[in-house]
């Protein structure tokens, strides 16, 4: 990562030093752990790889059933056509839990290869940023900053490269779009988004901002001198546009479906509502805090006889099985309600983007907005969606202070809440260290780039913080060794994700208050 | 960014690398009946913890020396010791007597992994980083970037964490020693290196240097007066350090000589395997082997071993400074490696520690070596399966080594160190205009040729009639590359200070 380091005035070597660097870490990560998600990409592979389409969603061999969008399913067929020379064994759909060498190296590969995606939408990223405080040293210019903090997210490495997953070049259509946008190449960014929403629909808790603000920036195409919008200028053809670029996109994507009459089983799929409102591990969010009051109270309840042993459903909640949990104090929470907090939640953030535009930075704000919002109230999230905050939130933090403040506090707790992704003993120094690389790293350059303003976090903030190291001390070395493993085996994934939903939601609060609050510069208003 | 924020995350880098190349597989994995350096290792243990020190070294029924019996010197044996007591507490199958011989499993595994990090972490990578910081007219960067690049070195990182041994401890216990001496700490600094002496007999190789700084700066300070006050301190300290290492052996002459027979084992022949030292790689055209008798291939090498260490020794006894004491260091091992007695081919890693010291100094030539080195253990780390991890830190270290100290462009005579030996040149060379160019090309050309054989080794099958032909060019083109930075080391050596003419020249 200090690969660049020489470089003071040598342009964009140091980009090529950061991005091989990561990408040989990838490669030396392919023999680690690897969790039921191989599997679920290998049966992909070789669902599309045997069958017609009109049975890709339809079969059921595997528990693990195709449920991404088409586009997603069109690269697994692009990809079983260079696995066949690696194994074709892999490609056989009764092979289930096949790991043959070829298969993990071929799989491992086909994550760390398409991640130059993700490589090249970093760089287009480093581009917007601007660079006024331009640093002697390259080590604490905003672009290399944000490089780093973008190629070595810790969260995305474990993700992508540990846990196995695809999100890199996901992530990557991603950061594309955003920085098409913030160039002003408005249809390409709405282009790569709208293909995005076929590879991976989780993007769509985002679509708001993207659509408020394409509405806002490309189809009314000036404003009054005061910031408010100007009627008159709505452009007709411009959403035309951006309407045929979105319904191409789709009948590409549906098309053959609906041809075939198979939406609605495609949708059934794609958004499984049966299973319960948290995952197997909770995601730290508001649901989090809600079923650990719940649990509080319960079991105060029952202390105090307030509450009647035989009418409460075996808890099972600490179960960590996906099933649905009934809260026994609190009322139950149904997917319409989450569905409703989410939109809430997400309301005021929009009308900020449409009455306060501040141009791509509101845009920005908007997006990290509309993601942690749909993070902490949305139905059955998974943890590893906390990247879809952090990962946008990275180009805010280099250019202002508070950003950076509100950031440290979101990666370092979302990043922590990410350590139960890998419970093998062997991973467990790899977490660690790539953890403690990635937030020295962040807190030492953040700090360092904005030396001249007051400090990024209040001494509050930061004993929070720090106290996440003796509970990842406890959870891991000190829990184990007490007759609590038994009775409780739950309780360290308990703890970490209530004390990590504590510090998700102060940010999401934080970030959501200095939004409202913000003044609209006037110098913005001249578009 | 501050010092310690950057030397932080240098460290941790340097750790999860070591972690991530630990995961792949060792040496010996899932071969019996003999293994590899990792069951010697565990069989160490075994037979520290279970049996008492008389017996270590000694053949009995149950401590069988055909066995990798324990072939080192007493601290590694105390090492084992404290590590079998460790893996008592986890789980007693590990280390039960004759039992559990070739045991391997995940957790094993994992115990012995973190055995060697740990080492490595408490030994050599303090070590480095204080090295690094003591280094004198370098700004920070400089200084964090040079630790990058040591902690980085492949050659290290693929033999501990990989192959699996514990070279870190012994090379960082002289680097300890090292870093003693340039603080002018000669008492700790001799204590040091006797610890990494009696941790790995091989140690031997940096030896000479070390006792020739400090004759020399004895001297220097007048053998009547102050100088001898030193040596003889010198002299206890070394005395006493060794006596306290030996203690549990010193019931009896017997003990100690058999000890000595295990570490010196002379019947074991000149070389062992494919080792790209001279004595293979004429091998290859004359069988020595077979031509000269055991006693004279002990002589021959003896004798040729002490004139290539000659004119470095001399000079630096009677020239004592510290940076020619690092360049001796890295002199004396390397011939120690291409000419000496019963050579592994890990011992380059004696060689490597050293060029790592001097990698700000000549941040080309050291980066060029020490790719050469590991080249040269490719058919060992192939052995063991670590091919991926040997591609991907070989790469991370070219490239971190380009970056920061983009090598590319310090490659004229001067960034060499080799101002004063043009000079004397100048009236008879015309080529050295051109100078910086051909180092470059030589060393592209190098660079892809190791790169060709590497991938050639990892997925052409040699021909039926030449099984061994990978490995073996492997040997010679690395033994061809040692040759030339052994005249060149001593030509830095010996053409170092201002009135060097006097000083006779190898080649």
């Amino acid at each position: 990562m200090r690969s660049g380091r020489a470089m003071a005035a040598g342009g964009r070597s140091w980009f090529r030093g950061l991005a091989l660097g990561v990408s040989l870490l990838k490669c030396l990560l392919v023999p680690a752990y690897y969790s039921t998600d191989f599997e679920v990409h290998r049966n992909w592979l070789a669902i599309t790889h045997n069958l017609p389409l009109s049975q890709w969603y339809y079969e059921a061999t595997s528990e693990w059933t195709l449920d991404y969008p088409p586009f997603f399913a069109w690269f697994e067929y692009a990809l079983s056509h260079i696995a066949k020379y690696f194994d074709p064994k892999m490609l056989v759909i009764e092979n289930l839990n096949y790991t043959s060498h070829a298969t993990v190296f071929f799989q491992r590969f086909s994550v760390i290869f398409t991640d130059i995606l993700f490589i090249y939408a970093v760089h287009e990223c480093c581009r917007c940023v601007n660079g006024k405080r331009a640093a002697k040293d390259i080590l604490e210019k905003p672009t290399f900053i944000l490089a780093v903090l973008l190629l070595w997210n810790f969260g995305l490495l474990i993700v992508d490269h540990i846990h196995f997953q695809y999100n890199g070049f996901l992530f990557g259509l991603m950061l594309l779009s955003v920085a098409r946008l913030c160039q002003r190449r408005y249809l390409e960014g709405a282009l790569l988004f709208a293909v995005l929403l076929h590879f991976k629909h989780i993007y769509i808790y985002v679509a708001p901002a993207y659509g408020i603000y394409l509405l806002r920036s490309y189809c009314f195409t000036a404003n009054h001198a005061d910031g408010s919008l100007k009627w008159r200028s709505f452009s007709f053809l411009h959403l035309t546009l951006l309407g045929l670029i979105v319904c191409l996109v789709s009948a590409l994507s549906l098309g053959p479906f609906i041809v075939l009459g198979q939406l609605p089983q495609v949708i059934s799929r794609l958004f499984p509502f049966k299973r319960g409102l948290c995952h197997a591990y909770w995601a730290p969010n508001f649901w989090a805090l809600y079923n650990a009051v719940d649990k509080a109270l319960t079991v105060l309840g029952l202390k105090c006889n307030f509450l009647d042993h035989t009418k409460i459903p075996k808890a099972s909640m600490t179960g960590g099985l996906v099933q649905e949990f009934q809260h026994t104090v609190l009322p139950s929470v149904t997917p319409l309600a989450t569905l409703i907090c989410t939109f809430i939640s997400i309301l005021p953030s929009v009308f900020c983007l449409w009455f306060k535009p501040q141009g791509p930075r509101g845009f920005l704000q908007c997006l990290v907005l509309c993601a942690l919002s749909s993070f902490m109230f949305g139905w059955h999230v998974h943890e590893k969606a906390i990247l879809l905050a952090i990962l946008p939130l990275s180009l805010l933090s280099v250019q202002r202070a508070k950003d950076a403040g509100i950031y440290l506090i979101l990666t370092t707790t979302g990043h922590f809440s990410l350590f139960p992704l890998l419970f093998t003993p062997q991973e467990l120094p790899i977490k660690i260290l790539l953890m403690l690389l990635f937030t020295v790293y962040s807190f030492s350059s953040l700090k360092s780039l904005f030396r001249r303003e007051r400090p990024l976090l209040t001494w509050l903030e930061t004993i929070y913080l720090i106290q996440l190291v003796p509970l990842e001390v406890f959870c891991e070395f000190i829990f184990p060794l007490t007759p609590w493993k038994w009775h409780y085996p739950f309780l360290p994934l308990l703890l970490t994700s209530v004390y990590c939903a504590l510090g998700v939601t102060y940010a999401w609060l934080k970030l959501y208050i200095s939004v409202l609050t913000e003044r609209v510069s006037v110098r913005q208003k001249a578009e | 960014m501050e010092k310690w924020s950057l030397m932080t995350i240098t460290v941790l880098l340097a750790l999860t690398v070591r972690w991530t190349v630990s995961l792949s597989s060792y040496s010996g994995a899932g071969k019996p009946p003999m293994y590899g350096d990792y069951e010697a290792q565990r069989h160490w243990q075994e037979v520290t913890y279970n049996l008492p020190v008389r017996q270590w070294y000694f053949n009995t029924t149950d401590n069988n020396l055909l066995y990798w019996g324990l072939d080192y010197p007493p601290l590694t044996a105390y090492h084992s010791l404290v590590c079998a007591y460790i893996a008592k507490l986890i789980n007693p199958d590990w280390i039960a007597l004759h039992t559990s011989r070739g045991y391997e499993s995940q957790p094993h595994k994992l115990f012995m992994r973190t055995t060697v990090l740990v080492a490595d972490l408490l030994v050599y990578i303090p070590a480095v980083i204080l090295y690094c910081f003591s280094l004198k007219e370098t700004s920070t960067k400089k200084k964090v970037s040079s630790a990058l690049c040591i902690l980085l070195y492949p050659g290290l990182i693929l033999i501990d964490h990989g192959h699996f041994q514990y070279n870190s401890v012994s090379l960082g216990l002289a680097l300890w020693g090292v870093l003693c001496l340039s603080y002018d700490w000669d008492l700790l600094g001799s204590v040091a290196f006797c610890l990494a002496l009696n941790y790995k007999q091989m140690e031997l190789y940096h030896s000479l240097p070390f006792f020739c700084y400090l004759l020399g700066k004895c001297f220097k300070k007048g053998l009547k007066g102050k100088g001898l006050v030193l040596l003889t301190k010198i002299a206890g300290t070394v005395v006493v350090s060794f006596a306290i290492c030996w203690l549990p052996f010193c019931t009896d002459m017997e003990q100690i000589m058999q000890v000595l027979r295990r570490l010196f084992p002379i019947d074991r022949g000149l070389f062992e395997d494919k080792v790209a030292n001279i004595w293979y790689s004429l091998s290859v055209l004359i069988k020595i082997k077979n031509i000269i008798s055991p006693q004279t291939q002990l002589k021959l090498s003896f004798a040729v071993t002490f004139l290539s260490l000659l004119p470095a020794c001399v000079k630096l006894t009677a020239q004592p400074s510290l940076r020619g004491f690092k360049f001796a260091l890295v002199s004396c091992a390397l011939s120690f490696f291409l000419f000496s007695f019963q050579v592994h081919e890990k011992s380059i890693l004696l060689v490597s520690v050293p060029v790592c010291l001097i990698i700000n100094e000549i941040p080309f030539m050291a980066t060029w070596f020490l790719l050469v080195s590991t080249f040269s253990m490719l058919p060992l780390l192939l052995k063991d399966g670590l091919l991926l991890a040997y591609t991907v830190t070989m790469l991370a270290f070219l490239s971190v080594c380009t970056t920061s100290f983009s090598i590319f462009e310090k490659t004229s005579a001067e960034d060499l160190q080799l101002k004063q030996f043009s000079l004397s040149l100048k009236g008879y060379v015309s080529w050295f205009k051109s100078f910086p160019k051909i180092v470059r090309m030589l060393f592209l050309v190098s660079i892809t040729l190791m790169a060709v054989l590497s991938v050639m080794s990892a997925m052409v099958h040699p021909p039926q009639r030449l099984p061994d032909l990978f490995p073996l060019a492997v040997s010679v083109i690395s033994c061809l590359h040692f040759i030339l930075f052994l005249v060149y080391f001593n030509v830095v050596i010996l053409w170092d200070s201002k009135n060097s003419k006097s000083q006779k020249k190898i080649s």
